[in-house]
């Protein structure tokens, strides 16, 4: 992949960076809906992981192996058994948690089968988001793409909902990375920011 | 279509002769044998772009093409493999053979045993599919391929793909299993024996020896592919394709054939009995029941897989009862344990086990995928 291929893909997606940001080179990486596995070829290349992706849909295998990525077909609410404990350094999910059904579960789950749990999802709490709602519409954006009707969303939260969940499930957050677009925002980050990433592990 | 341009076009079968003995799992030795064997598409300089298949319970060695003085009959897997389709013959060289203890022309219970001038029949050994492994690394060597780019096959060819990653870890860069298992459960195994207890039962059959008396045990490997291709389908497929349908569209009341899935099943086993060899039959059967490569390892598939360093692909179908999905997933699990590269897909298909053989969009799809990576490793 070319440099200028990199700098594309990382654009599409801000939160590619931000994870990859967190990744040790070679590391072991299980990234659970990968869809097209875009993320695990940013993290072959650009962190040299071994990582495979975990996928249901039958369109996204194809596009995963033309991508060169490992992936196992298999359905995230149905649980990891086909994974060993502590079998990788990450476990990855990147802008699905917010359209997990069976959160609660695959939150233990990724902290079973990896040494650390990554996340990415949109904050429901930035304010534009806010702003839609006080209007009186669900909000529609870039990092939220779905009208309420057709949106694979079932779970969405705000920065502090994410934290508080953490802090009840014996989850320790070891750190966060809050961003709107490409820049990262330090200053009043579940109010300005509109997307996050956290890397945790078990509390304890 | 024969004469289609994605069509490997005429083809005809070569023949190999061994003369270094070959010692059987079983520790029968087999000292010289032949194997037939045909080739599609050209070796590259390097010799590094060639693929084996390996072939299921009623195979053989004319997987893709025509014969040009028989067009109808093309190969059992020319679906799959051809100029353009997923196994490209434009890129890759690719490998059929009949396995040793076939009845298409490679050595086998019927063919004649240079010792006696008689035909092995129930003398042939038992052979299983680490033995077949090796006979085809023979088959390699006399080729010159020193590694496969890849080896694959589905069910019991799936098994021998399995295989080559453990008795030859060196010499095949990618394994596709397809439709397969690590080993076979107690109920596929049950119906094995139902199989075989067809054939040994037939009166025809005298003990293995049938050809010296001029007779075929015909009912038996009627009734043991009859059995077999109920197992093949799925139930949904067959009642699409059957339901209760009658051939007269009345009831007869009697035991004439009255149900179409009846005239089927009958059909196919005519047509299987009038060619298929019964010591074979029940030398593949046998073969299917033996592979077990967790067996030395007590039971632990991870460990059995510890000397693998080939990449995996490996397929199972919604709807194969007979290698469920599974079966397939637990060796994707030894896979992941042993750090290396798999993929695994999961095809939705209503055709069963048979699945494997068919045209299937998705699942072409997904061959063609990974094929396409695998003919980027080496130079054209």
């Amino acid at each position: 992949m070319s440099t200028h291929d990199r700098y594309a893909l990382a654009a599409t997606r801000p939160d590619f960076a931000a994870i990859a940001a967190c990744i040790p080179q070679g590391a072991s990486v299980l990234d659970l809906g990968c869809g097209d596995g875009s993320l695990l070829r940013y993290l072959n290349d650009t962190r040299k992981v071994r990582g495979y992706g975990v996928e249901i849909d039958d369109l996204d295998i194809v596009a995963c192996i033309q991508n060169g990525v490992n992936v196992i077909q298999g359905d995230l609410e149905s649980g990891l058994s086909g994974f060993e404990s502590e079998a990788f350094d990450f476990v990855i999910l990147s802008q699905t948690l917010q359209a997990t059904r069976h959160t609660e579960p695959l939150m233990q789950e990724m902290l079973r089968v990896g040494r650390e749990g990554i996340v990415s999802f949109p904050n429901f709490g930035y304010w534009r988001n806010r702003l839609n709602v006080l209007r009186g519409n669900m909000p529609v954006s870039k990092d939220l793409p779905y009208q309420w009707y057709d949106t694979p969303n079932v779970h969405l939260c705000t920065l502090h909902d994410f934290e508080a969940f953490c802090a009840d499930h014996r989850v320790h957050i070891l750190e966060r990375r809050v961003m709107t677009g490409d820049s990262e925002v330090h200053l009043l980050p579940n109010l300005l920011g509109s997307m996050a990433v956290y890397r945790f592990k078990r509390a304890g | 279509m024969p004469h289609s341009p994605h069509s490997v076009g005429a083809v005809s079968a070569q023949r190999a002769q061994f003369d270094t003995p070959l010692a059987f799992m079983s520790g029968a030795v087999l000292p010289c044998y032949e194997l037939v064997y045909e080739t599609y598409g050209r070796l590259n300089s390097d010799k590094s772009n060639a693929i084996l298949v390996c072939h299921a319970l009623s195979g053989h060695h004319h997987v893709a093409g025509y014969y040009a003085d028989d067009p109808k009959n093309t190969g059992w897997w020319d679906t799959m493999i051809g100029p353009g389709k997923p196994v490209d013959t434009n890129k890759f060289f690719v490998i059929g053979l009949n396995n040793l203890g076939g009845c298409h022309g490679s050595t086998g219970p019927s063919s004649i045993n240079p010792e006696t001038g008689q035909p092995y029949g129930a003398g042939f050994p038992v052979v299983t599919v680490e033995d077949w492994v090796e006979s085809q690394a023979r088959l390699a060597d006399l080729l010159g391929i020193r590694q496969f780019a890849a080896v694959m096959g589905g069910s019991l060819g799936g098994m021998q793909a399995l295989q080559w990653s453990l008795s030859y870890p060196g010499r095949v860069r990618h394994v596709l299993a397809i439709a397969t298992a690590p080993r076979l459960t107690a109920q596929n195994i049950a119906f094995n024996d139902v199989a075989r207890s067809a054939i040994l039962t037939d009166p025809d059959f005298h003990g293995g020896n049938f050809y010296e008396h001029g007779v075929v045990p015909t009912r038996g490997l009627r009734l043991a592919r009859m059995l077999g291709h109920i197992t093949y389908l799925s139930d949904d497929a067959m009642a699409d394709k059957f339901g209760r349908e009658l051939l007269s569209g009345k009831l007869s009341y009697g035991y004439d054939i009255e149900f179409e899935i009846e005239s089927y099943l009958r059909y196919q086993g005519d047509k299987f009995a009038a060619y298929f060899d019964a010591n074979t039959y029940l030398l593949m059967t046998k073969a299917l029941d033996y592979f077990d490569p967790a067996r030395e390892y007590n039971d632990d598939l991870d460990k059995a897989f510890a000397v693998a360093r080939a990449n995996f692909l490996v397929l199972s179908f919604t709807t194969d009862w007979r290698f469920s999905p599974e079966r397939s997933r637990a060796v994707v699990h030894a896979l992941l344990h042993n750090r290396l590269n798999v993929s695994y897909g999961e095809i939705t298909s209503t055709h069963g086990h048979d699945s494997f053989l068919m045209q299937h969009t998705h699942y072409h799809e997904v061959m063609r995928a990974y094929l396409n990576n695998v003919s980027r490793e080496f130079a054209a």
